[in-house]
């Protein structure tokens, strides 16, 4: 349960840290990490309004939405102790669980019947279709190299294995770990999460007609993705053996350095052009599939 | 073909006689414009109608580059008869002035392609024209989609709507309609005889070029009422719109790096634009310098404390530019959605009558300062900058290299202005008395481009016909074409590249 706590609590400040990382990057004062939070306090205390051309949907996605990512959450495992739910295989249920939130965030968006959110939805869809091996084929390496298939598994038998190459695969599983996360959240250089242009936006777009409790409850389900693919970059970083203290505590480091990274990368790079994005998401699959094959060579499966 | 007779003028030039436009038949006249036209050299930088009686007299005016001369004719016609063949035909930049007077009177034009509602004037011919009935073009089949954008848009832009014909991410056609902002401008002029009413109303005829027509606007009284200024007052002026156009193209660059989301050269260029206007503040209390430029005279004379701080603003500012410029324009993930996006050709260009800097990046020399000079732009050596790709690169390279020209500029005026002998302090003049049946027409390059403003007074001795040209009212056809085939995307970074004014076309 304490992967829970922790996974919560650094949800909370996540968001804030990336802000203040942008602001001080660009010279500015800027609002302190919590304002985030005091905005998300503000919109749940407000109701919703619904367009007259929305139906249930509309009004149930933010919901679903919301609860699909906090049910992936239960699935991660932390200090060596098993996740609250685990079973085998349960690494394809987590990509799922979030494939159906963003499901019905995208039928959400579509029965608005606004050409904007249409426009929109399309492209979320499209691009997360993309980015979708990437996820599988890194989970894939990960199975095949410690021969389990659920993250309570494979994370704690990371480094006990025989191999010495386990160092090199955290590497690699942190690295695109943090490229899908940031596609997963709609950060630059896939999104633009600032812009005020409709035409050019994916996620925002989607969510225009959200307004007050609704919007929160997606705010909510965002910092919590971020918390979530934080914990599993950790998992494949600080072997399970370690400390429970010492494991908090890199915890914590590792959820603040991940969100310094995204404040830095989003400061000094602009964002993909829209029709670069599916080369820019297909590399990152492909980055996943060497590191497939060379499990693949290392666990003596192929040659 | 008989020889025409031809009435040519100077810009910044004085007063002629109405009566001395010569006044052609359609025929000729439709033949001579049509012919200059023909000249690369040539464009028409007004076309409109005025009323007389139950007729209608159409004004052309011509620039030639060739000669630095403006020539005007004329050709009258029965408003309610008349049908006439249109010029767009041949010529499309002439599209928007037929459409105007189209709209206006109810002249028909024969073969115009587009004849469209421009933009909703009070005392429009049609009056059951109305905005919410405008014909857009549309374009049946399955796989097309259509998005509109606007007139409210989010931010701080003003109302204007867009409606984009797609298939899948791709722009097929976009059409811009505007008229939102309309607000009589041009009436505005001639109702009120009070000076300083009129020269108020020019600043806020665009807000963001509140110097340029305040210059058009004073040049143009000071012709029309013979007021001669005094050679240091021309240079303060001339460094008046060099400070503006620095701001503005130092703030275009800001907002092209906010569009493509690259933070750093956002927030620095914001910062160095309000280091520039803030600069124009301590000049003249305001930071877009109202109030700054007024007929006959100026309220805000230009003193050496003021002239040391803007040269030590460009010392600052000129360095901090450059390295940020630098870093912009070297940025791979920048210049790969600057480059070859949203490209207007050369003869696009031409067909669409741009001016200004959206001219100028695709290769066609325009720059009423060298061209048409005025105020102190005769005297001194200035040389156009021109680029040829024509894309949003080009359109954000050239706001950089015109911004260092402005420096430059300033730099030159100041050490010319320093020598000069300093008239007494001339005070703006408001009660001026233009002479009777007179017209004149003013000319400035303002950083969006050619500004033109022309007055003609009646036997009265005033005004009785005010007419306003802004840039941005040819430039928006550029706009649309420079979008075509392009993603809906990057319709943002196209538009912004060319930051074009919705209520100086709308006036």
């Amino acid at each position: 349960m304490t992967g829970i706590v922790f996974i919560l609590l650094t949800a909370f400040f996540f968001p804030g840290i990336i802000l203040r990382t942008k602001n001080i990057a660009s010279g500015r004062k800027g609002p302190g990490i919590f304002q985030p939070m005091k905005d998300l306090r503000v919109l749940l205390k407000k109701g919703s309004i619904f367009s007259p051309t929305t139906g249930i949907i509309f009004r149930i996605a933010p919901s679903i939405t919301l609860s699909a990512i906090l049910c992936a959450s239960l699935l991660i495992p932390f200090a060596g102790n098993a996740a609250p739910l685990s079973f085998e295989g349960d690494f394809i249920f987590f990509a799922y669980i979030l494939a159906m939130g963003r499901f019905f965030s995208i039928i959400g968006a579509l029965d608005t019947g606004s050409s904007f959110e249409g426009m929109g939805a399309n492209r979320e869809a499209f691009f997360s279709m993309l980015i979708e091996p990437a996820f599988f084929i890194l989970l894939a390496a990960f199975a095949m190299f410690t021969g389990y298939t659920s993250f309570s598994d494979i994370f704690p038998h990371f480094y006990v294995s025989e191999s010495d190459y386990a160092l090199i695969y955290s590497i690699i599983g942190c690295f695109l770990l943090v490229q899908i996360a940031m596609v997963e959240t709609s950060r630059v250089p896939v999104d633009d999460p600032k812009t005020h242009l409709e035409l050019t936006m994916i996620h925002e777009v989607m969510i225009l007609d959200n307004s007050g409790f609704d919007k929160a409850l997606i705010h909510i389900g965002t910092y919590l993705k971020f918390a979530i693919f934080g914990s599993l970059i950790f998992n494949s970083i600080v072997p399970a053996g370690w400390h429970f203290l010492l494991q908090s505590a890199l915890f914590m480091l590792i959820q603040v350095v991940f969100a310094i990274a995204i404040g830095l990368l989003e400061s000094f790079r602009a964002r993909n052009k829209m029709n670069k994005n599916p080369k820019y998401l297909l590399t990152i699959s492909a980055i996943a599939m060497i590191a497939f094959v060379v499990t693949l060579i290392i666990t003596k499966k192929l040659m | 073909m008989e020889r025409i007779k031809r009435l040519s003028l100077k810009n910044n030039g004085p007063a002629a006689d109405l009566k001395d436009i010569p006044l052609l038949d359609y025929e000729a006249f439709y033949e001579h414009v049509a012919d200059l036209l023909n000249d690369e050299q040539n464009h028409c930088l007004s076309y409109h109608g005025v009323r007389s009686g139950k007729n209608l007299i159409l004004y052309c005016f011509m620039a030639k580059d060739a000669d630095n001369s403006i020539e005007v004719c004329a050709h009258e016609v029965a408003v309610e008869t008349a049908v006439l063949k249109s010029l767009s035909a041949l010529h499309p930049a002439m599209h928007i002035f037929e459409r105007e007077i189209h709209e206006n009177h109810g002249v028909a034009f024969e073969g115009h392609p587009w004849m469209k509602p421009l933009r909703y004037p009070c005392d429009r011919h049609n009056r059951k024209n109305t905005i919410d009935t405008y014909p857009f073009y549309s374009i049946g089949g399955e796989e097309l989609h259509e998005v509109g954008v606007g007139p409210v848009h989010a931010g701080v832009i003003e109302p204007g709507h867009f409606r984009f014909i797609c298939n899948g991410e791709k722009v097929l056609h976009l059409e811009i309609q505007l008229g939102y902002q309309h607000r009589g401008v041009e009436t505005l002029f001639t109702t009120s005889d009070n000076g300083l009413q009129r020269a108020i109303l020019s600043e806020s005829v665009a807000g963001d070029t509140a110097v340029g027509h305040a210059l058009a606007h004073s040049q143009l009284v000071e012709s029309l009422a013979g007021i001669e200024i005094s050679a240091d007052l021309k240079a303060e002026r001339c460094i008046a719109l060099e400070m503006e156009r620095l701001a503005i193209h130092i703030g275009d660059t800001a907002a092209l790096c906010g569009d493509v989301a690259y933070q750093t050269g956002q927030v620095v260029c914001e910062a160095l634009r309000t280091q520039v206007i803030n600069t124009t503040q301590l000049w003249c209390g305001n930071r877009f310098g109202k109030g700054l430029v007024r007929p006959g005279g100026t309220n805000y004379p230009l003193n050496d404390d003021i002239a040391h701080e803007i040269l030590n603003l460009l010392e600052d500012t000129g360095r901090r530019f450059r390295e940020i410029t630098d870093s912009i324009y070297s940025s791979p993930s920048v210049l790969g959605r600057f480059d070859e996006i949203g490209t207007l050709t050369r003869k696009q260009g031409f067909l669409a009558g741009v001016t200004g800097p959206s001219a100028r990046m695709c290769g066609i020399v325009r720059d009423i300062r060298k061209t048409h000079p005025f105020q102190y732009y005769s005297a001194i050596n200035f040389r156009p900058i021109v680029l040829d790709t024509g894309d949003v690169l080009a359109r954000g390279m050239i706001r950089n290299l015109e911004a260092f020209q402005s420096m430059t500029l300033i730099k030159e005026l100041i050490t010319e202005w320093t020598k000069m002998d300093k008239r007494g302090s001339s005070r703006p003049v408001y009660d001026y008395k233009p002479k009777p049946d007179t017209f004149s027409i003013s000319l400035v390059e303002g950083w969006r481009g050619e500004i033109c403003h022309i007055a003609m007074t009646g036997n009265d001795g005033k005004l009785s016909h005010y007419r306003v040209k802004d840039p941005s009212m040819h430039n928006w056809t550029a706009l649309a074409l420079a979008v075509r085939n392009q993603e809906i995307s990057d319709f943002p970074v196209c538009n912004k590249s060319f930051n074009l004014s919705y209520c100086g076309h709308d006036l």
